[in-house]
């Protein structure tokens, strides 16, 4: 067997989400190869050959790639495919938009968003915002599947030494054109990968509120999240929410202020190793999955948190 | 342009799902339906298209049991012209709506294709870009605005980044994200002047397309649950905790 991985990157840095997929990969067994493909990313296939376990590198460098366009990085990666018994992406955005395109081409019923591998065919993977495990098997020649990266711990950065290999373009599609980015800046850590979230809801009642929770944040080295209903009203960036329909975290200590605890704000954040609940409603359902409750004004019981860390 | 809009109908978002005692799958028995949130919104997309003058005729289909009616209904009376009812008794999988949606798209000639970007009962998010991969089309994903500017759609994509701007060509398939729009109630005459909009009703073998599941559903298990913890009296003892009980700052 052996399992092609795409990378997660920006031509320039391999993302993290990239280490949780290949991890997912060693979890199936075989040979792991890893697909970057981009525009100037010879970089990038630097960093994805010194992955632990990875034994090639495949890198196609060509100006249609440079945007991750589905239109053109699905060809490319179901021309691969027939060299491989798995094709895994990250469950990123940019993975559930390119991969499943790919698997339409190959005539794949993809798995999407896998949290288990019980066997080669064999997967586990959440459904109904987490109310539920599927355990499915595929019959599909060739499994294409989206990897939940808090649910696979990350291999190492370093220790591999991969052949990088040229793959041929496959050329532009001429759907489809890239015009701006608009990526939200931040010094803080990545949202998913942060060993410490702290997120925001309603109960924030603006963005200017928010500062409160980026002194506490700055403090801990934690990153900042927010429901769907903070982001909604327009107090933070849509990359900013947490759950079913935004991002999952799974963090060692996961802060909600402000949060009622709704299913799907849930399905986003209840895999964190240690829950704290800030929430003036000592019935919101926050509190049924928090490790440690906090009934308070969440505007006194901020800013004496920022006061008590010191 | 013909525009066409897939809806699904799935538990409804409030209702706390529950796995069945033999694991076979979630229980649908008396539980409340509804309409797939995403589903909506583009409902509501195409609806304001269709006001706007863009879009000539707005076609609502779903593949799904005799209720799905119901669901084609709903959006009928969002001011959707008509409806496209695919029987089936399974619940398909991703790459099967598509291949049927796909027969539709083209026996209707439809322009532009707006779906949820995902169903909330199997969280799948695969369905539009199959589809767009099927008809060799564009794709504009989780969309947040979208702009028709002559043979192409500006789009605003939600990404997990932040935003991302992109043309795209027409015709095209767009799956929308929450902040689109915000999607209308359905006035009781609108309710009542949807019960004599069209519901045209055909099967997947009409359609010429295979189905046939590839993946088996071996279980479906309750995940573990979480154990409620403790209150504490004040943010001193939350501190205390986290340092010493937690160990996490
Ligand atoms: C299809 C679909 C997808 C969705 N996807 C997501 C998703 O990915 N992520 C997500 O988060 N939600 C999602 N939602 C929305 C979800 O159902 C809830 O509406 C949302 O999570 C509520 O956000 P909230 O807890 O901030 O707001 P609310 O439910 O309004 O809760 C606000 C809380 O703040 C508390 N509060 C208010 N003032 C104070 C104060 N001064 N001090 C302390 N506490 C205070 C209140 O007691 C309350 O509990 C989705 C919904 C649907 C239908
Ligand atoms: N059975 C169905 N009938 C009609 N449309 C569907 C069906 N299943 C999925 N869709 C469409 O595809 C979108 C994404 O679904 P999914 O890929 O299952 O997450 C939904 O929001 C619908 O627009």
């Amino acid at each position: 067997m052996s399992i092609l991985v795409i990378a997660e990157h920006d031509n320039a840095e391999l993302k993290g989400s990239t280490l949780n997929t290949v991890a997912a990969a060693n979890a199936i067994g075989g040979d792991v190869h890893i697909l970057v493909a981009g525009a100037g990313c010879g970089a990038v296939a630097e960093q994805a050959a010194k992955v632990a376990g990875v034994s090639k590198v495949l890198n196609a460098d060509s100006a249609e790639y440079e945007n991750q366009l589905a239109e053109n990085v699905a060809p490319l990666i179901a021309k691969l495919a027939s060299g491989y018994s798995h094709v895994l992406a990250s469950a990123t955005t940019n993975g559930k938009n390119i991969l499943p395109r790919a698997a339409a081409l190959l005539d794949v019923q993809q798995i999407s968003d896998i949290a288990g591998v019980e066997s080669a065919d064999t997967f586990v993977r959440p459904i109904y915002a987490g109310n539920a495990l599927a355990t499915v098997q595929s019959s599909d020649s060739i499994k294409l599947i989206t990897v939940r990266s808090t649910a696979f711990e990350a291999v190492a950065a370093e220790g591999g030494s991969a052949a990088v290999e040229a793959a041929d373009a496959t050329g532009d599609a001429g759907l489809s054109s890239f015009v701006s980015a608009e990526l939200t800046k931040s010094d803080r850590p990545e949202l998913t990968s942060a060993g410490i979230v702290i997120s925001g809801g309603r109960g924030m009642q603006s963005g200017d509120n928010f500062a409160m929770l980026e002194k506490v944040a700055d403090k801990l080295g934690a990153a900042v999240g927010a429901s769907r209903a903070a982001v909604d009203a327009g107090y933070v960036p849509n990359d900013y929410q947490v759950g079913q329909t935004g991002k999952v975290v799974a963090p060692d200590l996961y802060i909600a202020v402000g949060i009622s605890g709704a299913i799907q704000h849930l399905a986003g954040m209840k895999d964190s190793k240690y829950i704290v609940a800030i929430n003036k409603d000592e019935d919101a359902p926050i509190f049924q999955v928090a490790d440690y409750g906090l009934v308070a004004d969440l505007f006194d019981a901020v800013p004496a948190l920022e006061a008590e860390l010191g | 342009m013909k525009v066409l809009v897939p809806i699904k109908r799935v538990i409804d978002a409030n209702v706390q799902v529950r796995v069945k005692a033999d694991q076979s799958g979630v229980e649908l028995t008396n539980v409340k339906m509804a309409m797939n949130p995403f589903c909506e919104i583009a409902v509501e997309q195409a609806v304001r298209m269709k006001e706007a003058g863009t879009a000539t005729e707005v076609v609502l289909v779903s593949v799904g049991n005799q209720s799905a009616q119901e669901t084609l209904r709903a959006g009928l009376a969002m001011g959707a012209d008509r409806g496209v009812h695919v029987q089936t008794d399974d619940d398909l999988e991703p790459l099967a709506v598509a291949k049927l949606l796909k027969a539709v798209v083209e026996k209707e000639e439809a322009g532009l294709v707006v779906l949820g970007k995902q169903a909330i009962d199997g969280d799948n998010n695969q369905t539009g870009q199959m589809l767009s991969a099927l008809l060799g089309w564009s794709q504009g994903t989780f969309i947040s605005e979208m702009e028709l500017a002559g043979d192409t759609v500006k789009v605003t994509r939600e990404v997990d980044g932040g935003l991302q701007k992109v043309d795209i060509k027409m015709p095209a398939i767009l799956t929308v994200d929450l902040r689109l729009n915000e999607p209308r109630f359905a006035s009781l005459p609108n309710i009542m002047k949807a019960k004599k909009k069209p519901i045209d009703a055909m099967s997947a073998a009409d359609l010429g397309v295979d189905v046939a599941p590839r993946l088996k559903v071996l279980k479906v298990e309750e995940p573990a649950a979480r154990a409620a913890g403790v209150k504490v009296a004040n943010v001193a003892e939350l501190v205390d905790k986290l340092k010493n009980e937690a160990k996490v700052i």
